[in-house]
């Protein structure tokens, strides 16, 4: 278990103001200049060494990552740094905690990355439905300007540095990294071909790097307390506390740091108080946000938490939002309407996602009836495959996994619905 | 250069070509909906995806993926087939597959492809998508529940045309192709979308369900309704031309064809003398061919070498040696085919002549327009300006302002700037690598403009290696041809005039001041009842440019051979034939009897007309007399209405339509419902 004296995110609750002088005293914008004299590769160097992978759901190494940007920019062509505070997967609410109670561990985080990147601004994306979050940000923000942490001579130290706050306007789309920098250039929020990637032309055709809100708050402090420290924590390769947002079917929901790689029972029990009527009743479990596929109950139970321990299981950490649903959950339905919420945000440019999404809801809702033939079930599935990895961004493959996860773990519910309900219309004929 | 394999055939292509034009260079079709060649990549029907290694272990879209070396690219693999049935079935679950109804049959990309790549059969068993249908003006019909998103429109309207007039709403399902106002498209060349659409949701409104593509009969011919010469395709069914579509020629219009080029055909069986007609008591009475020639004699025999021919703006080069032969034959040469008044001297035709060439003002890195407005007077040079200043081209203008779809520096409207150009201006220009000088009529029209714009050439050395930066924009498509068959007199049409000829030819003739020819006996001979007819005493009915062979020679002297689609109406016939016959009857017989004579006759005296290619006209301007330009000259654009430029749009109650609506806002969007 994660002790107090390791959390990163003191102020998560929000028991304490999240003013400047707060932070301050919680131990932010501490020395910030001494950090940056370590120097720019130096500090790409630390974070490469902590073994730090990116908070939002892909899970890439931060630090290689920053490694991607020209070291010398061309004039007239600087380097940006972009965070992604667009936190709309559902089931995922770290990135908010983050910025309405600690919102000086981003902003001194987004000074030191853009300051080892060499970028010359830093652009947060906030969500359009954050209203008291970015009133929160926009405010200190002002603080950090106004005590000189920000803009010339940021902290002191010598370099230049502005960091804007952009809202959306509530399109989960633009929370892809490059559907963000459209949006954020003020234009319709649809997803960039790859190549090129950010790094190399990005927004305004610069080289940018697009980082989540976490990986960018968790820097200051893995670079005061080293990057040996942050490694003590998880297994090899998934190193590192990570903010864990556990909703559904617990007798207390919430979000808690905790150490990597900690198992699923003992994360729930520790802190969400157990599952609802006990771990019999577990059903599954979405283990990382919408888009990853579910886990039975018997496979997720003692599960590491981590990149890898849920990759194996044929799901994903996501951005670690665990749902959980107990027996109670009608777990089609359960599907059907995350179905539902990728068709309602799919942005329509390539024809997988636009045209597929819809297909599949609308089985997924003949399906919860049991309204539809066995082999539908097949043909559904072969229609996620048809859209998974067949479009532009990943949207196409958030919205085929929940699908085919629960064809994997759960065809004989499918199939006892069809039947029942065949049975009845029978009945009824008779 | 790249080496890759495509389905291990070894290939090389150019640095920055991307896979697909690589799997083409391979000689492998690969499928497509989105991608064009001519407008930015989009990537999003993902219909060209192929197997790329290295790389992720998915299909990649070959349209957006740079070319790279040692690529191994596979097109037939089981993956790719999947690939491209999912997204064909895809495609289809929301397209309503009314082909039986829908104008695109025949011709439709979707179509074909589905029967090539396609599963044939079907999966989907929901409802259906249904879009409201979106107004876009009197040339581009819709039928939006048709549309598979491929924005090729949109990039159109914003990279070629340059109008911001089309955008996609929505998300997902419901996002919608419109003009979100639903306004008439604000463009001069919003008909090309009809032709990019890949499904049957944009088509051509003027030809709805009039037509299908295979029984038409289809003719290559040349545009007249400017000088650019635009190569298109008459596509015509018994005797009627059903449209016009562009053909590709990279030299003269890439694949576009404006508005007023596809429309005008809807004006060819409308307002058309279909038989002659001679004054009597001054009213034009139907007449036969031989009563006319009868009257025509009598009034030669009074004329004697009194005789003129003024030229029109459509007129091909076949009838315009005729006319001058049986003109030369008669005792006279007083032949022009300027006939609004120009009077700039000609007698070195690249000193009037667009040598920079249509496609080479695309290097141009600085553009100065002198009394022009492109966009209306050669909507298909104004894309090449446009692509130039996309490029990183300045463009400067003197003359009124007009929205030209690209930034330009007005200087003002005042033509003495050319004396003394602002400093801005003649710094770029003198700066310039490449530097292209457009005059347009207007300019030409005043005392001194021409000597004041050949003045240029040496200020800011114009010609230099490889390179002739003076261009003159003619807007008459007879034009270029009928100043090499010398149809340009000193002093223009006023030197005629004050001969007072008394027999005079109108070939076409409908812009020229009538009155100044009172003493004339005036025949004209055209194929339009305008304002050339009404005037005549002699109407003989001729050949639009639809219904005869003929040479044109557009704006920068490229000579384009045209032909024939359709027979002329009624008692018309062809021009050439017309002052054959009239020869014999006159006692001086032309020495060709047939069309094929005609034209041996016509490469034996200029053998520059006998290769379909550019002239190359020696550079040897004129020394004229610089006459001082007084300050504040204005200048006044010759096209004032784009799409009523000449007697066939007019009759064409489409491009009557688009200048009511587009030009003089007049509102047709409710009536149409």
């Amino acid at each position: 278990m994660l002790e107090d004296k390791d959390r990163i995110f003191t102020n998560v609750y929000g028991f304490q103001p999240w003013n400047l002088k707060a932070a301050r005293a919680r131990g932010d914008w501490d020395d910030t200049k001494t950090l940056m004299a370590l120097g720019q590769d130096a500090i790409i160097d630390i974070v490469k060494d902590s073994g730090l992978r990116g908070r939002g759901g892909a899970g890439f190494p931060t630090g290689m990552k920053w490694s991607f940007m020209p070291k010398e920019p061309t004039p007239g062509r600087p380097n940006f740094l972009v965070i992604n505070a667009d936190e709309s997967e559902p089931g995922s609410c770290k990135d908010r905690e983050i910025i309405r109670h600690d919102p000086h561990k981003l902003i001194e985080g987004a000074l030191l990355a853009g300051f080892a990147m060499r970028a010359r601004a830093a652009y947060i994306y906030i969500r359009g439905e954050f209203i008291r979050e970015a009133e929160t940000l926009f405010a200190a923000v002002q603080e950090a300007y106004d005590a000189g942490l920000l803009g010339k001579n940021a902290a002191k130290s010598g370099y230049d540095f502005d960091l804007f706050v952009h809202r959306g306007a509530g399109a989960y789309i633009c929370g892809e990294e490059t559907a963000m920098l459209e949006s954020l250039e003020g234009k319709k929020g649809q997803p960039r071909l790859k190549p090129p990637f950010p790094a190399g032309a990005g927004l305004y055709g610069c080289p940018t790097t697009v980082n989540n809100v976490e990986s960018i708050a968790v820097v200051p402090t893995i670079l005061r307390r080293g990057a040996a420290w942050f490694r003590r924590f998880g297994r090899e390769k998934n190193e590192g506390t990570k903010l864990f947002q556990i909703s559904g079917h617990v007798n207390k929901p919430t979000v808690v740091e905790e150490a990597m790689s900690i198992p699923f029972r003992e994360l729930i029990d520790r802190h969400a108080g157990g599952i609802r009527g006990g771990w019999e009743n577990l059903l599954a479990v979405i283990p990382g946000g919408s888009s990853v596929p579910l886990v039975p109950a018997a496979e997720i139970m003692d599960a590491p938490m981590d990149f890898d321990g849920l990759k194996a299981l044929g799901s994903g950490l996501g951005t670690a939002a665990i749902i959980v649903m107990d027996k109670s959950t009608d777990i089609v339905r359960a599907i059907s309407r995350i179905s539902y919420f990728y068709k309602h945000e799919s942005c329509g440019q390539c024809t997988p996602c636009r045209e597929g999404t819809g297909w599949m809801w609308r089985v997924m809702e003949r399906l919860r009836e049991g309204n539809a033939d066995i082999h539908e079930i097949d043909t559904l599935y072969d229609v996620t495959k048809q859209v998974e990895g067949h479009t532009i961004c990943a949207l196409g493959d958030a919205a085929a996994w929940p699908i085919q996860g629960l064809i994997r773990h759960f065809r004989p519910e499918l199939e006892r619905r069809i039947e029942e309900r065949q049975h009845q219309r029978l009945e009824a004929a008779e | 250069m790249p080496k890759l394999t495509v389905d291990g055939i070894e290939v090389e292509v150019p640095q920055g070509a991307t896979v697909l034009q690589a799997c083409e260079a391979a000689g492998k079709e690969i499928p497509r909906f989105c991608y064009h060649e001519r407008l930015s990549i989009a990537g999003n029907c993902r219909m060209c995806l192929v197997e790329v290694k290295p790389g992720p272990p998915k299909p990649q879209a070959s349209c957006a993926l740079p070319a790279a070396d040692n690529q191994e690219i596979v097109t037939n693999s089981l993956t790719v087939k999947k690939a491209r049935e999912g997204v064909l079935e895809f495609l289809l679950i929301n397209h309503p597959l009314d082909c039986p109804i829908c104008d695109q049959g025949g011709e439709c990309d979707l179509q074909d492809e589905t029967m090539a790549y396609g599963r044939g059969h079907n999966r989907y068993d929901e409802n259906k998508r249904a879009v409201a249908e979106k107004y876009m003006g009197p040339v581009v019909k819709t039928f939006m529940t048709r549309c598979i998103h491929c924005t090729r429109c949109i990039r159109f309207m914003e990279e070629v045309a340059g109008v911001e007039d089309l955008g996609a709403v929505g998300r997902g399902e419901d996002m919608e192709i419109t003009s979100y106002l639903e306004d008439a498209l604000k463009s001069e060349l919003s008909g090309n979308v009809v032709d990019l659409c890949p499904v049957g949701a944009l088509t051509s409104k003027p030809y709805s369900f009039e037509a299908r593509p295979w029984e038409l009969r289809k003719t290559p011919a040349i545009d007249v309704m400017d000088a650019v010469g635009t190569n298109i395709r008459l596509d015509s069914r018994m005797r009627e031309v059903m449209r016009a579509l562009p053909r590709l020629n990279e030299d003269v219009n890439e694949e576009w064809a404006s508005d007023k080029t596809r429309h005008a055909v809807d004006g060819l069986l409308r307002r058309r003398l279909d038989r002659p007609w001679i004054r009597v008591k001054g009213k034009l009475q139907q007449a036969s061919w031989n009563e006319a020639f009868g009257a025509i004699a009598k009034a030669a025999k009074k004329a004697g070498s009194s005789v003129a021919a003024i030229a029109g703006d459509l007129v091909d080069v076949e009838t315009m040696y005729a006319a001058k032969k049986l003109l030369a034959s008669l005792g006279s040469d007083l032949v022009e085919g300027r006939q609004t008044g120009l009077d700039y001297d000609a007698s070195n035709i690249a000193a009037v002549n667009f040598n920079t060439t249509i496609a080479g003002l695309e290097t141009a890195d600085v553009v100065l327009l002198v009394g022009t407005n492109p966009r209306w007077e050669a909507s298909l040079v104004n894309t090449r300006i446009r692509k130039a200043v996309k490029r990183g081209a300045k463009v400067f203008a003197i003359g009124p302002e007009v929205d030209l779809t690209y930034p330009a520096a007005w200087l003002g409207n005042d033509l003495s700037l050319l004396a003394k150009l602002p400093k801005e201006a003649a710094d770029a220009l003198t700066g310039a690598a490449r530097p292209a000088v457009i005059v347009g009529g207007a300019a030409l029209k005043v005392p001194g403009g021409q000597a004041a714009a050949l003045a240029l050439v040496s200020a800011f050395n114009l010609i230099r290696d490889g390179w002739n930066g003076f261009n003159v924009l003619h807007t008459a498509a007879a034009r270029t041809g009928g100043l090499m068959l010398g149809y340009a007199q000193a002093g223009g049409m006023a030197a005629i005039a004050e001969k007072a000829p008394k027999l005079l030819f109108m070939l076409g003739a409908d812009e020229m001041d009538f009155a100044s020819f009172a003493g004339a006996t005036k025949v004209y001979i055209g194929h339009h009842g305008d304002k050339g007819a009404a005037a005549a005493d002699i109407v003989l009915p001729g050949a639009a440019y639809s219904e005869k062979h003929g040479i044109y020679v557009n704006l920068e002297g490229r000579v384009q051979y045209s032909e024939k689609a359709v027979d002329p109406p009624g008692d018309a016939r062809e021009d050439w034939s017309i002052f054959r016959a009239l020869s014999e009857v006159l006692g001086k017989p032309l020495p060709f009897d047939s069309y094929s004579q005609l034209r041996q006759a016509l490469f034996a005296e200029d053998p520059r007309f006998a290769q379909p290619e550019l002239v190359a006209f020696d550079w040897a301007p004129p020394t004229l007399a610089a006459a001082k330009i007084a300050k504040g000259t204005e200048v006044a654009y010759p096209v004032q209405d784009f799409y009523l430029t000449n007697p066939i749009a007019r009759s064409s109650p489409t491009l009557q339509r688009c200048s009511a609506e587009i030009l003089h806002g007049q509102d047709f969007a409710e009536a149409a419902e």
